[in-house]
């Protein structure tokens, strides 16, 4: 009976020492993707033993660790929570980091390698290590009005979110996401409170904890036609250049100029409530621009200029290159477009079939179809205009520091491509000034009179989501996303969505409702002295 | 004995077994001296208490060894004393660990599970001593085989008759519970049924292996097929198996009728020396669990949560507040984080997977001690089956070669079966660790396991106390 013994003890080694690989596998391979987890609270907890650094923003921390009397000895307050909440996400022993919190985990914790040298010394000495903070390049100002111009007049807070940029360098000075919700209640140190919390939070339809500016991809309605003008302009048009405006547009009889049916199924283009644009079937580049003609630009895109010179133009100005399956397009969230170093969203023009096909085209040339992008990519796009052409890399941590506030890095802007030349730029900036101060443009209520020397551009958008709510389909979103200059330098860029604020059709809503709100941004960041 | 010819003066090794006891000891209350350490910052009371338990366990059990099973193997012991105190020392690491997580919670602590293991560990030396006393030949076990066959049934069967209050714990309809007291009686029923498997194959390999129809075909000079044993041979083992399997699929405990059926196949083989059982088994066992999936929900969710165990969670199952992958996650996250050197005793946070101490104690300690850690107390029962695989080899008589085989190889299947559920080499099946974990059936259980290889072990160590002539004989037994 020993053969048979001696034959199951190796049938045994061979089990143990499948165990002994697979130990190996999970602790040593997989060790750090494991223990660095976001659902992993390990590395949390022990955090939570030494002073976590702050996040700090013109020299106020909006996230602070305060000593407490419990076992976790350090709790994360956030002061301005619901202001600031989409930026510093949450930091959360239950259901880890979000935000900036997640993104610069390394410095706030004091894990950065870079920190190694007062990491020592606190081992040495017995103290807690503590992490570095981190500076952020948000401006106070623009931050609270942006927030604060969200409200609607009962207080409360509408649906959307703002993005304003420092054209010059790419700095994020305002990254707003409306409702929101205040972090503070998921970084305390109750679970249950923290679980319910997170459960109520998750459970509203509103969904306070969606970053809108930088996660959620809309329709870009209206505003892209700053991208077909620039791409107009690129190929030889000038602001002045009459361009086919007809009533209806018909892309599969691209010189029809007969009003379209009231048969929604058509691919027929037409303008609010089927207006014409200018007097007869011509208008000027600007004046389109400033009037918002949908049949203008449409008839452009596809008799005109092409897809493939408009999807080229997106791209400079930070859009994703076209997908190549119109029926399956990709995760556009993962991989992130930029990491600021919080994930970006891609925004994208739609698939390379939509830009071939006059119907798809037709309709991708007012920001419809298949076409969509986050805020912050909106922002970038009026960015790139007020600066003379040049797109900056949007960033948001200005600085690293150390705890005894040296400095361990600090962010230089870099550009990510020069969208037209500094001549070009020059009259697409003119045109989105005409916008806000043309008679006919949308744009009207985000101009600025009170403080001398200062000029505001811009593209008001009304965009239909193309979705539909107990079968009626819902309120367009409104956009704005316009600059302001003063004396002639580029400020601010900034750009606004409000979630179905604006009435179907109507071009107009879209800036009555969102250019306000980007009117109080810049003038809120002009005031306090911003950008001087 | 000085009667005794050299040649047949074996060494008791019993001053081994007390040095290696002494060891063991000290690792122990080393152990428990870092928790305190690390936990409270001071030494306290407890860890006379708690190094008390390894003192008092390896001392009796030695002393009685000494007394009746002189010859015993000195290995058994010392791994045993340490695995119990190291898994001793852990639960009241996870107690301070879980009372300071209540704490936090608004919560309070009150129901520490080492004090209670203590006194488990306490029954645990009662039986094995009582054991080892009064089987002082294993053969005799032989004589009461289907008494005991039918004691393991009973234990194996009432969880699953009695009404669910009295016997379900998580789902699973495995325990009685009378006044606020719960046993596992499978944990018994394991080691009976090992015995009866034994006894009834040994009686019966020959008719097993010899007698019976052939099925299969003759290709050359090759017969390929398999020889299928009379009916009224096997008809019994195979009631035993299948009245094992019904009751267990009923109870919903997969990973106990796993062993069952482990152990099933590897009595078979090892008494009947052919390797077909082995394939018939193993594509019995792939039958069984395919039939397991499409039948119980509990299977194809440990399936999907080995699968995908960093799955989302569907919305249902967060407006539910049900996560089934957050315990493997948990697990994997707490061995990750220790990593090769692990967090040090009392330094990580094991009490973050449900059931630390009892499904979960080996990532408990793969989180505080690391790869390093975790190897060295895996080699602790390798060593110990090992051990128990020798006393197989060496001891005279078949009985006593199938029990030790069976009793190792359920020791060996059941630590396997936990730590590759654990970290994910395959699904879950919820079973304890022997001596580690937290349990009176299973610690209970596993002592008893302890005594029987033991007695065996001395069996085969113990010289033949008749004539030089016919012992020279038995040596040569020994060694066929």
């Amino acid at each position: 009976m020993n053969r048979p013994i001696r034959k199951i003890a190796a049938a045994l080694a061979v089990l143990f020492a499948a165990i002994f690989l697979n130990l190996n596998y999970v602790q040593v391979v997989k060790g750090s993707d494991y223990r660095n987890a976001a659902g992993n609270k390990r590395v949390l907890l022990n955090e939570y033993a030494s002073p976590r650094g702050a996040i700090v923003v013109q020299g106020t921390n909006i996230a602070v660790s305060k000593q407490t009397d419990d076992e976790l000895k350090y709790l994360r307050k956030y002061p301005d929570g619901p202001v600031y909440a989409p930026v510093t996400g949450y930091y959360s022993y239950v259901y880890g980091r979000s935000g900036i919190e997640q993104a610069e985990d390394d410095v706030l914790s004091g894990n950065d390698p870079r920190l190694f040298g007062t990491q020592l010394s606190s081992l040495l000495t017995g103290r807690n290590p503590k992490g570095g903070s981190v500076e952020l390049t948000l401006n106070k100002a623009a931050q609270r009005a942006a927030y604060n111009a969200m409200k609607d007049s009962s207080g409360k807070m509408r649906r959307g979110a703002v993005v304003a940029l420092d054209p010059t360098t790419g700095a994020i000075l305002a990254l707003v996401s409306t409702p929101s919700y205040d972090p503070s209640v998921l970084s305390s140190h109750n679970a249950n409170a923290i679980t319910r919390a997170w459960q109520n939070l998750n459970n509203r339809r509103s969904q306070p904890m969606l970053d809108r500016a930088l996660r959620q991809l809309y329709p870009p309605g209206s505003t892209f036609k700053v991208i077909v003008s620039a791409a107009a302009l690129k190929n030889g048009y000038k602001p002045d250049t009459k361009v086919f405006a007809p009533v209806g547009y018909w892309p599969f009889q691209p010189k029809k100029t007969s009003a379209c049916p009231s048969n929604a199924a058509s691919s027929c283009v037409q303008n609010f409530e089927g207006e014409s644009c200018a007097s007869g079937t011509q208008a000027t580049l600007e004046f389109a621009l400033a009037k918002s003609c949908n049949t203008a630009f449409a008839a452009l895109a596809v008799n005109r200029i092409g897809g493939s010179k408009i999807a080229d133009m997106a791209k400079a100005f930070g859009f994703a290159t076209p997908y190549s399956d119109t029926n399956n397009p990709p995760d556009f969230c993962d991989p992130p477009a930029l990491e600021i170093p919080l994930p970006v969203c891609s925004s994208t023009v739609g698939s390379a079939g939509d830009l071939d096909d006059p119907g798809s085209l037709s309709h991708t040339a007012f920001g419809q179809q298949d076409a969509k992008m986050t805020p912050l990519q909106a922002a970038m796009i009026s960015s790139a205009v007020a600066n003379d052409g040049v797109l900056m890399k949007p960033y948001l941590v200005a600085r690293e520091l150390s705890p005894n506030l040296s400095t361990l890095s600090r962010t230089q802007p870099s550009q990510l491509s020069q969208v037209l030349s500094p001549d070009l730029d020059a009259q697409l900036q003119q045109m989105m000034e005409s916008v806000v101060t043309a008679p006919e443009g949308t744009g009207g209520p985000a101009a600025i009179t009170d403080i001398p020397g200062v000029t505001v551009g811009g593209k008001t958008g009304t965009a239909d989501t193309g979705l539909y709510s107990k079968s009626a389909k819902t309120q367009p979103d409104a956009w704005f996303t316009g600059f302001a200059l003063k004396n002639g330098e580029a400020k601010i860029a900034v750009a606004v969505i409000l979630e179905n604020a604006g009435v179907s059709g109507d071009e107009v809503t879209g800036g009555l409702a969102a250019a306000p709100v980007a009117k109080a941004v810049m003038e809120a960041y002009l005031k306090s002295g911003g950008g001087h | 004995m000085s009667t005794l010819s050299p040649l047949l003066r074996v060494p008791k090794r019993r001053g081994v077994e007390l040095l290696m006891l002494l060891f063991a000891v000290a690792i122990v209350v080393a152990a428990e001296g870092v928790v305190e350490a690390t936990r409270d910052g001071h030494l306290s009371s407890r860890l006379i208490t708690y190094g008390a338990v390894p003192v008092v366990v390896g001392l009796v059990t030695h002393l009685v060894i000494r007394k009746v099973a002189p010859y015993a193997d000195p290995l058994l012991l010392p791994i045993v004393v340490l695995l119990n105190g190291l898994g001793l020392v852990m639960i009241h690491r996870l107690d301070l660990g879980l009372a300071q997580q209540a704490r936090q919670n608004g919560g309070t602590f009150n129901d520490p599970a080492a004090p209670t293991q203590v006194v488990w560990t306490a029954l645990g030396v009662a039986v094995f001593i009582a054991l080892i006393v009064i089987v002082r030949d294993h053969r005799t076990l032989q004589r009461y085989s289907y008494t005991l066959a039918l004691a393991g049934l009973i234990l194996l069967i009432l969880p699953s008759v009695l009404p669910a209050r009295f016997s379900e714990v998580n789902g699973a309809r495995i325990w009685i519970r009378v006044a606020g007291f719960s046993i596992q009686p499978g944990e018994f029923a394991k080691i009976l049924l090992t015995i009866f498997g034994a006894a009834y194959l040994v009686a019966k390999r020959d008719v097993l292996s010899l007698a019976g129809r052939r099925v299969g075909a003759k290709i050359g000079s090759r017969f390929i097929g398999l020889d299928l044993p009379r009916g009224r041979d096997f008809g019994p083992l195979l009631l035993a198996w299948l009245v094992c399997i019904g009751v267990l699929v009923r109870g919903h405990d997969l990973g106990t009728s796993l062993m069952f059926f482990g152990l099933f196949i590897v009595l078979l083989y090892a008494a009947t020396e052919r390797a077909s059982w082995v394939f018939v088994g193993l594509a019995l066992f792939a039958v069984g669990a395919y039939v397991a999936y499409q039948l119980f929900g509990t299977v194809q969710t440990r399936v999907e949560v080995w699968l995908h165990p960093f799955a989302q969670l569907t919305q249902a199952q967060i407006n539910a507040g049900i996560d089934p992958y957050y315990q493997l996650k948990q697990s994997l996250y707490g061995l990750g984080t220790g990593g090769i050197f692990g967090s040090g005793l009392g330094n990580g946070h094991p009490e973050l997977v449900p059931l630390p101490s009892t499904d979960y104690i080996i990532s408990s300690f793969g989180e505080e001690l690391g790869l390093f850690g975790l190897i060295g107390l895996l080699v602790l029962y390798v060593l110990f089956v090992v051990r128990g695989l020798s006393a197989a080899l060496a001891v005279r008589d078949a009985f006593g070669k199938l029990l030790a085989t069976g009793l190792s190889f359920l020791f060996a299947l059941q630590l396997f079966v936990v730590v590759a559920g654990v970290t994910r080499l395959l699904p879950e099946t919820g079973l304890t660790t022997p001596f580690l974990s937290y349990g009176g059936s299973s610690l209970i259980g596993s002592y008893a396991l302890l005594a029987l290889l033991l007695r065996i072990s001395d069996a085969a160590r113990r010289p033949a106390t008749t004539p030089p002539a016919k012992a020279v004989k038995s040596e040569a037994v020994t060694t066929s």
